[in-house]
């Protein structure tokens, strides 16, 4: 097992775990990404727009910042030290997957970040089922694509 | 002052993105394999997300109240409907076509490829498409 990288999601989850609680703690909202950007975008609600769009902002500028101050502090798979890592397929897959995860996640009200990182650690009845479900259709997936189209790529 | 809240909120997910690799499609989709060469990473990022805002959020809601807004504002839905089992299993779809999920699509925009671009528009399509199913 590659330690450093487990290593790297611990910490790196630490700092997502620490977004959470300060948003929470500064702003009482909630750290869900699909929520903040979502509802930015779709209903862009007054005078509760611009810390979405500083929020945005930031995210867009954690990863930038770690290539702009070099020293290989990213954890790609394949290219060890590398921050962004390339997209898994062409511009038809990602529209489809795109689609599927906007409207799932606005029909379902939350993503990874609200429901499986805030709701879970809020006790969230409907955020545990919400992530339960999420992991298992994408689980699914990608066994289909990878063991079933794929021929176990 | 909430606009500078909301940056350091998204700085620090950002980097916590960045630095557990989560900004690599081919990280997420290696844990989701889970009939193939598995990669842990991903559990790690959550088990440390979840346990860390577990402890944070107990010390944060000790408090009356957020330090820059009026009150916390927690979700208040406690019934496990169709809208979101069926939304979950339509994102889990996505997710594991492309191991993008919202944060990391949108954390990656400084490494821009047509690819992404492609989710991100298809993506917010699919906000508005959820807004006007619920509507």
């Amino acid at each position: 097992m590659d330690w450093t990288a487990s290593l790297q999601g611990l910490v790196g989850g630490v700092l997502i775990g620490l977004s959470a609680v300060w948003l929470m703690g500064t702003m009482g909202r909630i750290a869900g990404i699909s929520g903040i950007v979502g509802n930015l975008i779709t209903q862009r609600p007054k005078g509760d727009s611009a810390w979405r769009v500083t929020f945005v902002l930031g995210l867009i500028s954690g990863p930038l910042l770690l290539m702009v101050l070099g020293g290989g502090f990213g954890n790609v798979a394949n290219a060890p030290g590398a921050v962004i890592g390339e997209p898994a397929g062409g511009v038809v897959l990602m529209l489809v997957a795109g689609l599927l995860v906007g409207l799932g996640t606005g029909l379902g009200s939350g993503c990874t970040s609200g429901h499986g990182v805030c709701g879970i650690a809020r006790l969230s009845t409907r955020s545990i089922a919400a992530t339960v479900m999420f992991l298992i259709t994408a689980i699914i997936t990608v066994y289909v694509v990878r063991h079933v189209i794929g021929g176990g790529a | 002052m909430k606009m500078v809240m909301g940056y350091i909120a998204g700085l620090l997910f950002g980097l916590g993105l960045a630095i557990s690799g989560m900004t690599d499609p081919a990280r997420v989709l290696g844990f989701l394999d889970i009939a193939g060469a598995w990669d842990p990473t991903l559990m790690f990022v959550l088990g440390g997300a979840v346990v860390t805002s577990f402890i944070g959020y107990r010390l944060v809601f000790k408090r009356s109240g957020p330090l820059f807004g009026e009150r916390f504002q927690l979700p208040t839905k406690k019934d496990l409907d169709a809208k979101l089992l069926g939304g979950a299993a339509l994102f889990g779809i996505g997710w594991g076509l492309s191991g993008y999920c919202p944060g990391p699509a949108i954390a990656s925009v400084s490494g821009l490829t047509i690819p992404l671009a492609a989710m991100l528009i298809a993506m917010v399509v699919g906000w508005f498409a959820a807004r006007i199913v619920t509507r």
